[in-house]
């Protein structure tokens, strides 16, 4: 068998920059569409292909190779690992699915020369993001991803708000690229040594450490979507095409982890105890805020957007575990809970592309988006309505599918944390524990109501009503990934076994294996401790309901009476009397509405005599941008206003200013030392 | 094999006894209020005679509508089946520990809710909406009483915290009262009953379960009260196995422990019927923005009782 080396999958990513530049050269022809999405989709799988072949013939084993490209005395190196591995399957997974699904979907786009090109050069810059081993590849290609995908969220430029989301997201993704930036100087040190191996081998002092740390939860953190830098998220998201919304809420997300699993866990040493406590604090509050958001939007792209913001925060909690157990010297449960937060990561990367493929098929079939005109669509769509329902399940993190076990790792890990030797984490994991598990319940209601008001009820306007299924290509890519949740949910102990050589090399340690257990259960630590097996549990619902729905039919009656519906008595024909995404939305609304949202309703009520109609008002706040973000761009304003002045000075002035500004040059040098 | 045939009887016997508790629970406040009330068999024919109908389906009701049903039947009745009831030992009390079982629980109510919601009617929703907001704070109580419970027998194993909780170097502990209460709390919310919900009323803009079963009828209608049931028996059950494990049969132990164990089963899980309708009856129903109160309560009670326990494992 051949040997795979990185340069393999450099030669898939140029495949994709050439499909990329020859999607720019076909341009609006209808050739391109026809060309691209194949294209990209071969690629990916080829280089999925080849990450197997790799991790088959040569387990373990780390790949490296240097370009002549980029900076003359170092180039540009690449090197494939056990974690760059994992990622690379993620990010080629997700773009094959999303070139499957956009075979179909892409057809009913009106510019298609707008997002082709981008698309490939996107998923490019995703896999250089993982595959790069110095500073300059990594935010070169960093800032490579983050353009494409700014590109693609001002796809649909005519729509002011799309304007607006890629605005802000641009000034975001400048801002994280920033932090990156410093983050890397002050690693690579006075010597400049950008090379991932030389800042790995190097010693960095505390305070370097910390504020490293400190940058690249500002630079990673505001692509992944931390609060409060999650802002963007939920605006540029759903902005673009919906494959492509599933490539970023999906795909893009993790590779920001991966950026800051690689720097903190890799290259940064052993950072100081209190920065997994700030981990687990921002990751807690993140998924807790995040679906609450998640929970009030009507909008359905807008609420997986947000929706993305709690499955980060989740993730942000395991690896603030994984660090605070590595560095108390606990390997075992560091294990533990670096597996949860990659299994979350996977997770997370099957079902929320599965979630926006669905929500992109709605959006096909009704041309609406706003989940208060849907409803009824299991009765027109209904395979897209069991795929999207299966993503809702694994979302909820319900048994038997993949959602569940990861959140239950999560747990796990949790319950490990009283050895811990830090009195301030042992305070603060408990309450986060509450935390979690109070942003897993509202994940359960968020999709219930997501999937009750779109796809349950009576059609809520004519478009819902004439739905019609969606192409074969994205049915197929959607139906892939739904059987991929239940398979990962009942068979994790292959892939908890498939983590093994990454906690292995980034936390020191790593779990049993588990794929050896009988039964296929799984027993992180020990079975008399914790063992879940959804195999059986799966099994056991499916037997249990069937037989007894056979029991029933065959010895009771099987007899059925269509009719109206019952309705206590008085049922309403007109759609608009059922609940409304709004109206489920209300006692969340009023229990932590005030606290969080600063939520308010408005009720406009005639007086008597007068015909008009009543109206109910609902406020809803990001106090993200009350409280940062307004008076940031306040100040900026106000400075600049200031600062405007300097522009009509005269010739004098001017020259006056040039010599103040070298005379306190020449000043702080003399007092420099 | 053995541990199969226990595993088995179990199956059997919480699938028998759901019914009768709901009778019993049902006779004893009917007692309490002055009324003759039905036999304790009652739910059995009720069962009986829904089971024999046919059903009357909404026209525009899908297939998630009459898969529900077997759906929350199945998840709750497999839940059930592995909280131990009169002996330990069960062949497959590995496969789901406590988490797990909360989270089966969860499942039969995701789909509750989704069937609430198929039809579009407007007591479907409002039931759907309220019984998740209930849920969105009952779980993570739930959750942390089980923190709690997993930090004093160093297991989330149903099995293990078990045979703990009936040796002696448990004792008394501050964090397991605060467990216990918050878990009482937590197991009424869940069974919509008294002061959260009332299942007894169907005409009444706070109720909450009922609302949303109303399109239900024939053996769908009979499938989720058998549900409901079967939920009484499990909470009473984990309560009894957990927090008044005397008698529970080891495993391995004879057929007169299994015996004993059976009888202590069927006292304790009369106690708490009896204890439940005197608590029904003795309070009024909450307004249902109260709820959050309630519950919020019981959530500070686990949080608490965890705290306490990372402080000191004596505690």
């Amino acid at each position: 068998m051949a040997t795979i080396d990185v340069t393999f999958f450099l030669w898939g990513v140029a495949g994709l920059l050439i499909v990329a530049v020859a999607a720019v050269a076909l341009g609006r022809s209808a050739v391109a569409g026809n060309l691209v999405y194949p294209a990209t989709f071969v690629l990916s799988a080829a280089m999925l292909v080849m990450l197997a072949l790799h991790l088959m013939s040569a387990p373990g084993a780390i790949l490296k190779t240097t370009l002549p490209i980029g900076l003359p005395w170092i180039g540009a190196s690449f090197r494939v690992d056990a974690l760059s591995a994992l990622f690379l399957g993620v990010v080629n997974f997700g773009g094959a699915m999303a070139s499957l699904y956009g075979l179909g979907y892409g057809r009913h786009e009106d510019a298609p020369q707008r997002v082709l090109p981008f698309f490939a050069a996107f998923l490019a810059g995703m896999n250089l993001v993982v595959l790069a081993d110095d500073a300059f590849a990594f935010l070169l290609s960093w800032e490579f991803m983050s353009l494409a995908s700014w590109a693609l969220v001002v796809s649909h430029h005519r729509s002011e708000a799309s304007l607006r989301a890629g605005f802000i997201y641009l000034v975001m993704a400048s801002f994280g690229t920033l932090s990156l930036l410093l983050a890397f100087g002050l690693l690579a040190g006075p010597a400049g040594g950008y090379g991932f191996d030389t800042i790995r081998a190097m010693a960095h002092g505390p305070l370097v450490v910390a504020i490293v740390f400190v940058l690249m939860l500002l630079g990673a953190g505001s692509k992944a979507g931390l609060v409060p830098l999650h802002v963007w998220l939920p605006l540029a998201h759903p902005a673009a095409p919906s494959h492509v919304s599933a490539l970023m809420s999906g795909v893009m997300t993790k590779v920001a982890i991966y950026g800051f699993i690689r720097v903190v866990f890799d290259l940064l040493g052993e950072p100081a105890w209190w920065s997994s406590a700030v981990l687990i604090m921002l990751g807690g509050v993140t998924a807790t805020l995040g679906i609450l958001h998640a929970l009030v939007e009507t909008d359905l792209k807008r609420m997986l957007a947000c929706s993305t913001i709690e499955n980060i925060g989740v993730i942000f909690v395991s690896l603030g575990l994984a660090l605070a157990f590595r560095s108390g010297g606990m390997e075992l449960a560091a294990a533990l809970a670096f597996t949860a937060a990659l299994f979350h990561i996977l997770n997370h990367s099957v079902f929320k592309s599965l979630l926006f493929f669905g929500a992109g098929a709605v959006i096909n079939a009704t041309g609406e988006r706003d989940m208060e005109k849907l409803g009824g669509l299991i009765h027109r769509i209904p395979w897209t309505s069991f795929a999207f329902l299966t993503g809702c399940v694994a979302i909820s993190a319900l048994p038997p599918l993949n959602g569940f076990v990861s959140e239950w790792l999560t747990f796990q890990a949790i319950l490990q944390s009283p050895d811990l030797p830090q009195w301030g984490l042992k305070i603060i994991v408990p309450a986060i524990g509450g935390l979690l598990a109070l942003s897993a319940a509202l994940a359960a209601a968020c999709f219930v109501r997501a999937f009750g008001i779109t796809f349950l009820g009576r059609p809520r306007s004519e478009v819902a009503g004439q739905a019609q299924e969606v192409d074969r290509f994205s049915l197929t890519a959607m139906v892939v990934l739904a059987g991929l949740c239940l398979a990962a949910g009942i068979l994790p102990g292959f892939v908890i076994d498939g983590l093994a050589p990454v906690t292995q090399a980034f936390v020191g340690g790593s779990l049993p294996s588990q794929s050896s257990l009988p039964w296929l259960t799984i027993a992180p630590i020990a079975e008399a401790r914790s063992s879940y097996n959804g195999l059986l549990v799966f099994l056991f619902i499916a037997i249990a309901g069937w037989g007894t729905a056979f029991t029933v039919h065959n010895l009771a009656t099987r007899r059925i009476r269509r009719s109206a519906a019952w309705d206590c008595g008085f049922p309403d024909p007109r759609p608009l009397t059922q609940y409304s995404a709004s109206s489920f939305a209300q006692p969340v609304r009023r229990v932590f509405g005030s606290l969080v949202f600063k939520a308010r309703e408005t009720v406009d009520m005639p007086p008597p005599g007068d015909l008009r109609a009543a109206r109910l008002t609902v406020e809803v706040r990001d106090l993200a941008w009350d409280w940062i973000y307004t008076p940031i761009s306040d100040g900026i304003v106000f400075a600049a206003v200031r600062l405007n002045r300097l522009q009509f000075l005269t010739i004098r002035q001017y020259l006056g200013l040039v010599f103040l500004a070298l005379v306190s040059l020449l000043l702080v040098l003399a007092l420099w030392t | 094999m053995r541990a199969l045939l226990i595993q088995g009887l179990q199956m059997a016997v919480v699938l028998a006894l759901a019914p009768l508790l709901t009778g019993c629970v049902r006779k004893v406040k009917a007692r309490l209020t002055r009324r003759q009330g039905a036999s304790v068999f009652q739910p059995y024919r009720d069962l009986i005679r829904l089971l024999r109908k046919e059903v009357v389906l909404a026209d525009n009701a899908s297939w998630l509508f009459r898969v529900v049903p077997y759906l929350v039947f199945a998840s709750t009745w497999v839940a059930a089946a592995l909280v131990p009831t009169f002996g330990g030992g069960l062949l497959f009390s590995w496969t789901a520990d406590l988490i797990a079982i909360i989270a089966l629980l969860g499942f039969g109510r995701f789909f509750l809710a989704l069937a609430g919601m198929d039809i579009g009617t407007s007591f479907g929703g409002i039931g759907s909406s309220r019984e998740m907001m209930i849920a969105s704070l009952a779980e993570p109580a739930m959750l942390l009483t089980v923190f709690s419970l997993a930090l004093v027998a160093g297991s989330t194993q149903l099995s293990t915290v078990a045979a703990m909780m009936s040796s002696p170097d448990v004792g008394l502990r501050v964090s397991l009262g605060m467990a216990l209460v918050a878990l009482i709390m937590v197991a009424i919310a869940e069974n919509a009953r008294i002061p959260v919900d009332n299942p007894a009323t169907h005409l009444e803009l706070t109720m909450v379960h009922e609302a949303m079963v109303l399109e239900y009828s024939g053996r769908h209608l009979a499938m989720i009260e058998f549900a409901a049931s079967l939920k009484l028996v499990l909470y009473l059950s984990l309560i009894g196995c957990i927090f008044v494990p005397w008698g529970i049969a080891a495993p391995g132990a004879g057929l007169g422990d299994y015996l004993t164990g059976g009888v202590a089963y069927v006292a304790k899980i009369g106690v708490g019927a009896v204890l439940l309708a005197v608590f029904e009856t003795s309070i009024a129903k909450m307004r249902v923005f109260r709820v959050p109160d309630f519950l919020g309560a019981a959530l500070m009670l686990g949080l608490l009782g965890t705290l306490l326990l990372f402080v000191s494992r004596s505690l």
